[in-house]
């Protein structure tokens, strides 16, 4: 004892650490959770502790027994103590706490962000590594914010290790943050071709699961998928490619086409069983896209069938199992392959393995046809009395349902078969699937009217045998049967033999133990019964049995009376009344028959299921609109009955039809009869007078039969499912000879009992079934949708990434740039834009009007123009850049891109379509140009369009095809331009204020040199020359750099500068060092820890002719006067034999206008504003200006980030405010090669800078 | 993907859990329940692979361990089932001889090994040096 004080506290606490946890939890057998409870007790002291050292112990322990499942949310605080540890072995203890335990609900995680953030940047590798893969487990919407950018920086570092990390996070920040995919999603598909081939494996794992999600966005990477595909040798990477193909592969058929033969390849090759397996996978996925008019692939589906027998025959059982499981998705599309393997499959259901013998039954499913249907019943009816399990009788239950009323009971040939065989499955004990049984009899027994009588037969000696009464069977649903029993029997009495022994049966005392809904049919069938016994002794002489009947009820019916189910009480007590009624009049010698019949008469159709939903709603009819003012307590009387239809609706079942027709009025009246006779309460009038009859047997005394249950599945006095194998050959047999004999006759009586006259058209197989299916089709209402519109999910967080990755990034879009986020400033911009907008749009829609016009009309010639201009450059399709959508705005990467001179192979890369076409260039004529026009496009979507736009380049393997594709061609590209202007027009709306920009984007691709044009063109609408606001910041013989300037959206004092670095040189620029002499207005923004003169690392690596983007955030403080600062760049040019390091200097130019950011007003806000007289005005006068307006609009809107408020004739209204939020308007005035600019700002110098650049802007044109 | 990752023995005692979705505390003991019973009482000549809810269960069995990757649907199992022996020769490698009581006691290590491998659900490393270097380096902090 004395030795424990001596000892120090920190020593003490360490006497219990994970190892001695761990055993004393093994040592505590007996009374486990005791000895837990007073470690947690410990464990909450150790925290209580200082020192950091104790607490990670205690942390680690805690770690342990939430692995056993306790709860230590209460230690979320300790936890992240733990993380923030400078000492790695602690903070990884954190780390790994967090990251068991944390969630999206556990609070204490906003204290983490700047720890995890500090740890991202750390220069420790394993600090950054830990910090990652914590971060995969809790990341939250807010994590995911705040560091998206700090996660995006990683992709690029310099270690691998890091960057495989930080690629694999970004999924999980893409779902939680989906705003971020974006503007991350450019580096991540440049990690696809990252020189490490773990980060290569990363980024495609990423791709995958995001692809596989919303494979439509991801398309446009197929071309770099391939290559990778074709390039690695790592099975992992390949698997997930593979799988990625299989996503695509629905969407573009061409896709599919163009991967059967490296697949092929590899299946041949591969050792792996895994890739094998994938590729198999992907083979079928690929050939059921094409299943349509890709007939000779025979030899793939061999291929894969061949394989996946092999597998099947493995020992393997994990190899088996996959091979079955390939081989159900084969069938969907091929059964006939999979059709010539149903002895492997029979065996398959004999084997050990219950998930085996599943994957085996599911393939059953498909395999069945006229010809085998029955015998493989038969074999799964030996299953079902063999089967051990009830989950796998359960199983085999539902599989002969499904396999044998598959479309349409298309391969049942003989009804009365099926009939036995459900009959038979209702002996099974212990099924949970009664109630499939008896849907099954009722949709027989309705639909085909041929197997009425006999199905009626078998439901009265179902209902008689009373086998289905006894206890046990009850408590295990099969009783559900008898519903269906009662039902057929009472609907379809006419065909029963002995209504009134059915009767006895449905009356029997024992009955009222079943479940109330079915008792309740009972009842309301026993009706039924009684009205077919009265009608048969109608017109007997001697009245005494009908009498005997009615005392029989009468006798009866109290018993259900006195039930505890009101449905069924109430249904009794109605029908008992009634019959006391028609007793009376029996007495009376009335003739009642009639009557009673009447009650019950007509039929009931099916319904399809979603019927209802089905309907379309009217044009012009908004169901969630008020019909009538809601609360108005003073309706007017020619309201009411609106009113009582909408509150009605909803409770219809039945189909609505919108025309009524005189067939549609006479079904409702059926209906409504069948509802009525359904209804207890409804009574017919007249009933007319009766006699009554009394003296019933004692039913009572009649023995009830006991089955010999030792003989399974054997229904006494019912004919054996197995008998009908027989005489269906017999019959199949004969109907041969039959057909020989009888060949030139139409039409043929056939034998059999239930046979109608006229067998429809012959099966493939030439059987032709015994009874046919009367009502195909289920009553569907007229113009019914033909979709089911309900199967997506609408809280699948993959929705939200269903973004349009090819266009190009907006400004806000893009991810906070610096490590300090304002709260405040989330992304009001954005909502503001959007408000602005939309509101802008429709207080211009009327003055626009006239403007419209004039635009389409110039959409128009542009979209000829273009087209000439493809054809013209059909040769450079090769070197063509990627071409975007024409209204993208200016400020975005990928515009940057496109101004630098694009490598060879990204070009190719990204035009899909050109990749796609498994030709060569095609040769310069005319039907050559659809390809390129087509090539437009950078999304192209599956289709109609897809066909016609392959045919014109696989033209010189297919001459045939061509010419008929030729003129569809021609008439989808019409159309597509169309939807493209349409599409367009409907953007600009939108997006008014960018409208001059885009203009210039739609031509800046296609170079000016063609710019002149078409006759028809008019003058004024001439189009945009390119433009760009990268402007040359230095060049040497080794790099050149390009620069532009932005102001930051989220920061009023940041301006960002993106420079454009192109390696010209022969050898690999390295270590690239970016450094400005910080002025006191303006500073580089550096890393914390960084020195006031420390340079920025260029976060990549330039291989010879590449150029890349780099960003570097300064900060400003006054923005009214333009400045230069001075700065340096250091890099090392390494080349084969050596490297030396080199410099360049630059000066970069801050002007006044890369303080403006676009900014979208609208005109009564702009008139208040010039009203309001805070705003100094100035002036400028160009002289000589030879352009038309609108470029020289969209030249102020692009190189100085202004927008349109309005434009009248040759007077313009625009507007722009700076990051500091001056408000800058300008009144641009032209006539006769002049152009006036009045001006006002709220700050005169900013103002006079602006002019003075505006002026420079255009002094150089 | 990856759902979760679990080690049990025989007695269904859990030795490892990795979730890579979160799985509430209380809902995590039952799942693993489930989960144990659909695996261990498979006999040895049955497939390991079990359909279990919307996960497919690929299961190994060790000695008296069973690993057991709950995955989605669209998951290779044959890569997965690659996957834990991959693992579970990581541990054999480290620990020379991996026991039980090893997993247990070094309960953060195994840890470090499985964040290598798979991260966030996917498979990020699979050579066996890479996996391994993190830890080796640790152990090198920590002796110094």
């Amino acid at each position: 004892m004395a030795l424990k004080i001596v000892k120090g506290s920190i020593d003490r606490m360490f006497d219990k650490n994970l190892q001695d946890l761990v055993r004393g939890i093994r040592n505590h057998k007996e009374d486990e959770a005791k000895y837990i409870s007073t470690c947690i007790d410990e464990i909450k002291q150790e925290l209580k502790q200082d020192n950091i050292a104790v607490k990670a112990n205690a942390v680690c322990k805690l770690t342990y027994l939430q692995m056993l499942g306790y709860d230590i949310s209460w230690a979320a605080f300790n936890i992240v103590e733990v993380m923030s540890s400078s000492k790695f072995t602690y903070k990884r203890i954190g780390y790994l706490a967090a990251s068991q335990c944390f969630h999206e609900g556990t609070d204490v995680i906003m204290l983490t962000t700047n720890q995890i953030r500090k740890d991202l940047s750390s220069p420790n590798q394993y600090d950054t590594g830990v910090a990652l893969t914590g971060l995969s487990c809790f990341v939250t919407s807010d994590l995911a914010r705040d560091l998206a950018n700090d996660i995006m920086t990683l992709m690029s570092h310099t270690k691998p290790y890091i960057r495989k990390k930080a690629v694999l996070i970004m999924y999980k920040v893409f779902l939680k943050y989906p705003e971020s995919l974006r503007p991350a999603f450019p580096r991540l598909k440049e990690k696809l071709e990252d020189p490490d081939p773990g980060v290569q494996s990363a980024a495609v794992n990423v791709i995958c699961e995001l692809a596989r999600r919303n494979p439509k966005n991801y398309l446009s990477l197929a071309p770099l998928f391939f290559k990778l595909m074709t390039s690695s040798t790592n099975n992992w990477v390949l698997i997930k490619i593979i799988k990625l193909f299989g996503a695509l592969t629905p969407l573009e058929p061409r896709l599919g086409k163009k991967l059967i033969e490296p697949l092929t390849n590899l299946i041949h090759s591969t050792s792996a069983m895994s890739l094998l397996y994938e590729c198999v996978n992907t083979v079928i996925a690929v050939l059921i896209s094409l299943s349509s008019g890709m007939p000779n692939h025979s030899a793939s589906i061999q291929l894969c069938v061949q394989k996946l027998r092999i597998l099947i025959e493995d020992s393997d059982q994990n190899l088996k199992y996959l091979g079955l499981l390939a081989m159900s998705k084969i069938l969907k599309t091929h059964p006939k392959s999979v059709q010539s393997h149903k002895d492997l499959i029979l065996q398959c259901l004999d084997d050990k393995d219950e998930s085996i013998r599943l994957r085996a039954l599911d393939l059953l499913y498909g395999m069945v046809s006229k010809k085998n249907l029955m015998e493989i019943v038969k074999k799964l009816m030996l299953h079902v009395d063999k089967a051990e399990g009830t989950t796998y009788r359960d199983e085999l239950l539902t599989k002969i349902i499904d396999i044998c009323s598959q479309s349409n009971y298309q391969y049942i040939t003989n009804f009365e078969w099926y009939i036995s065989i459900l009959v038979e499955l209702t002996r099974l004990e212990g099924t949970r699937h009664g109630h499939l049984i008896a849907s099954q009899m009722l949709d027989v027994a309705i639909r085909v009217k041929a197997i009425r009588a006999f199905a009626v037969a078998q439901m009265a000696t179902l209902l008689d045998s009373g086998h289905l009464l006894t206890g046990n069977m009850q408590r295990n649903g099969i009783c559900e049967v008898l519903y269906a029993a009662a039902w057929i029997c009472g609907e379809f009495s006419e065909h029963l033999d002995d209504p009134l022994q059915t009767l006895e049966a449905m009356l029997r005392p024992k009955v009222a133990s079943l479940p109330g809904h079915i008792q309740a049919v009972y009842v309301q069938n026993a009706a039924k019964l009684f009205a077919t016994v009265l009608q048969k002794h109608e017109g007997d002489t001697d009245s005494q049995a009908a009498q005997d009947t009615s005392q029989l009820l009468v006798e009866r019916l109290p018993l259900f009376v006195q039930s505890a189910n009101l449905e069924v009480q109430e249904r009794a007590s109605c029908i008992l009344q009634l019959v006391k009624y028609i007793q009376k009049l029996q007495q009376k010698e009335v003739e009642v028959a009639e009557e009673v019949s009447a009650l019950f008469a007509g039929e009931l159709n099916p319904v399809a299921p979603k019927a209802q939903k089905k309907v379309p709603v009217p044009e012009g009819l908004d169901l969630d609109a008020w019909i009538n003012e809601p609360p108005s307590e003073s309706e007017s009387e020619d309201e009411k009955p609106k009113a009582v239809f909408a509150r009605e609706e909803p409770k219809q079942s039945r189909a609505r039809h919108v025309e009524v027709d005189e067939k549609e009025l006479a079904r409702r009246r059926e209906a409504r009869k069948q509802e009525q006779a359904n209804n207890p309460f409804y009574i017919k009038s007249s009933p007319s007078s009766q006699k009554v009859y009394q003296d019933a047997p004692g039913v009572e005394h009649i023995p009830v039969v006991q089955i010999d249950l030792s003989v399974p599945l054997k229904v006494p006095g019912m004919p054996m499912s197995e008998q009908y194998l027989k005489l269906e050959e017999e019959r199949r047999q004969k109907e041969k000879a039959d057909k020989k004999k009888d060949k030139k006759k139409k039409k043929r009586e056939k034998r059999g009992k239930g046979r109608r006259g006229d067998s429809g058209p012959e099966s493939e197989e030439d059987i032709t079934p015994a009874q046919q299916v009367d009502i195909v089709t289920e009553e569907m209402p007229e113009n019914a949708l033909p979709s089911d519109d309900d199967d997506k999910d609408p809280n699948d967080p993959h929705k939200a990434l269903d973004i349009d990755l090819d266009k190009p990034l907006a400004d806000s879009e893009k991810l906070p740039v610096r490590t300090h986020r304002r709260e405040a400033l989330k992304s009001p911009a954005d909502d503001e834009d959007q408000d602005s907008i939309s509101q802008e749009a429709k207080k211009r829609s009327s003055k626009e009007k006239k403007e419209k016009k004039k635009e389409k009309e110039r959409k128009k010639s542009k979209e000829e123009e273009k087209k000439k201009k493809k054809k013209k450059h059909k040769h450079d399709v090769e070197e063509e850049p990627p071409e975007h959508q024409p209204e993208e705005p200016v400020q975005s990467e990928e515009t940057v891109e496109r101004a630098a001179p694009p490598t060879s192979t990204s070009a190719e890369a990204s035009d899909l379509d050109f990749w796609l076409s498994s030709a060569p260039v095609p040769p310069p004529t005319k039907e050559g140009a659809a390809s390129p026009t087509s090539a437009a496009t950078s999304t192209p979507t599956p289709g109609p369009k897809t066909s016609v736009e392959v045919a014109p380049d696989s033209g010189p393997e297919e001459p045939k095809d061509t010419e008929p594709d030729e003129e569809k061609s021609s008439k989808h590209k019409k159309k597509k331009q169309k939807k493209e202007k349409d599409e367009k027009d409907k953007k600009k709306k939108k997006r008014h204020h960018h409208h001059s920009d885009h203009h210039h984007h739609h031509h800046g691709d296609g170079g000016g040199e063609d710019s002149v044009q078409n006759g028809t063109v008019e003058e004024e609408e001439e189009p945009l020359p390119p433009m760009s606001n990268y402007c040359l910041l230095a060049e040497n013989s080794f790099i050149k750099m390009v620069n532009d300037i932005q102001g930051n959206l989220q920061d009023g004092s940041q301006v960002v500068v993106s420079v454009i670095f192109e390696n010209k040189s022969g050898g690999f620029l390295k270590s690239m060092e970016f450094n400005v002499l910080d002025s006191l207005n303006s500073k580089l923004q550096r890393p914390e820890g960084a020195g006031p003169h420390d340079g920025l690392v260029v976060p990549f690596q330039l291989p010879p002719g590449v150029s890349n983007e780099a960003r570097f955030v300064f900060s400003v403080q006054s923005i009214v006067m333009p400045q230069k600062l001075k700065g340096t760049l250091t890099f090392i040019v390494k080349s084969e034999d050596s490297s030396t390091h080199e410099k360049l200097d630059f000066k970069l130019h801050f002007t006044c206008t890369s303080y403006l950011i676009t900014t979208p007003c609208y005109s009564d806000a702009y008139a208040k504003l010039l009203e309001s007289g805070d705003l100094k005005s100035s002036s400028l006068k160009l002289e000589g200006i030879n352009m038309p307006f609108h470029h020289l609009l969209a030249r102020i809107c692009f190189h100085h980030h202004f927008s349109v408020v309005e434009r009248i004739d040759s007077c313009a209204s625009m507007y722009s405010r700076s990051i500091q939020g001056h408000h800058v308007c300008l009144l641009v005035k032209t006539a006769n090669q002049t152009v006036s600019i009045d001006a006002k700002c709220d700050e005169p110098s900013l103002l006079a800078n602006v002019l003075d650049e505006i002026k420079q802007t255009f002094s150089q044109c | 993907m990856i759902k979760f990752l679990l080690m049990v023995n025989k007695q269904g005692q859990t030795r490892l859990s990795k979730y890579y979705e979160h799985v509430d505390i209380g809902k995590r003991a039952a799942l693993e329940a489930d989960v144990v019973k659909c695996c261990l009482f498979r006999k040895k000549e049955e497939c390991s692979f079990v359909e279990y809810k919307d996960y497919k269960l690929v299961y190994r069995q060790y000695a008296a361990l069973f690993i057991v990757v709950g995955i989605t649907d669209d998951e290779n199992e044959l890569s997965i089932y690659e996957l834990v022996h991959n693992f579970v020769e990581m541990l054999d490698k480290y620990f020379s001889h991996v026991s039980e009581l090893d997993i247990m006691f070094n309960l953060d290590k195994v840890h470090i090994i499985l964040d290598e491998i798979i991260l966030n659900g996917c498979v990020v490393e699979t050579n066996k040096n890479r996996i391994l270097a993190p830890l080796l380096a640790l152990d090198k902090m920590a002796e110094s």
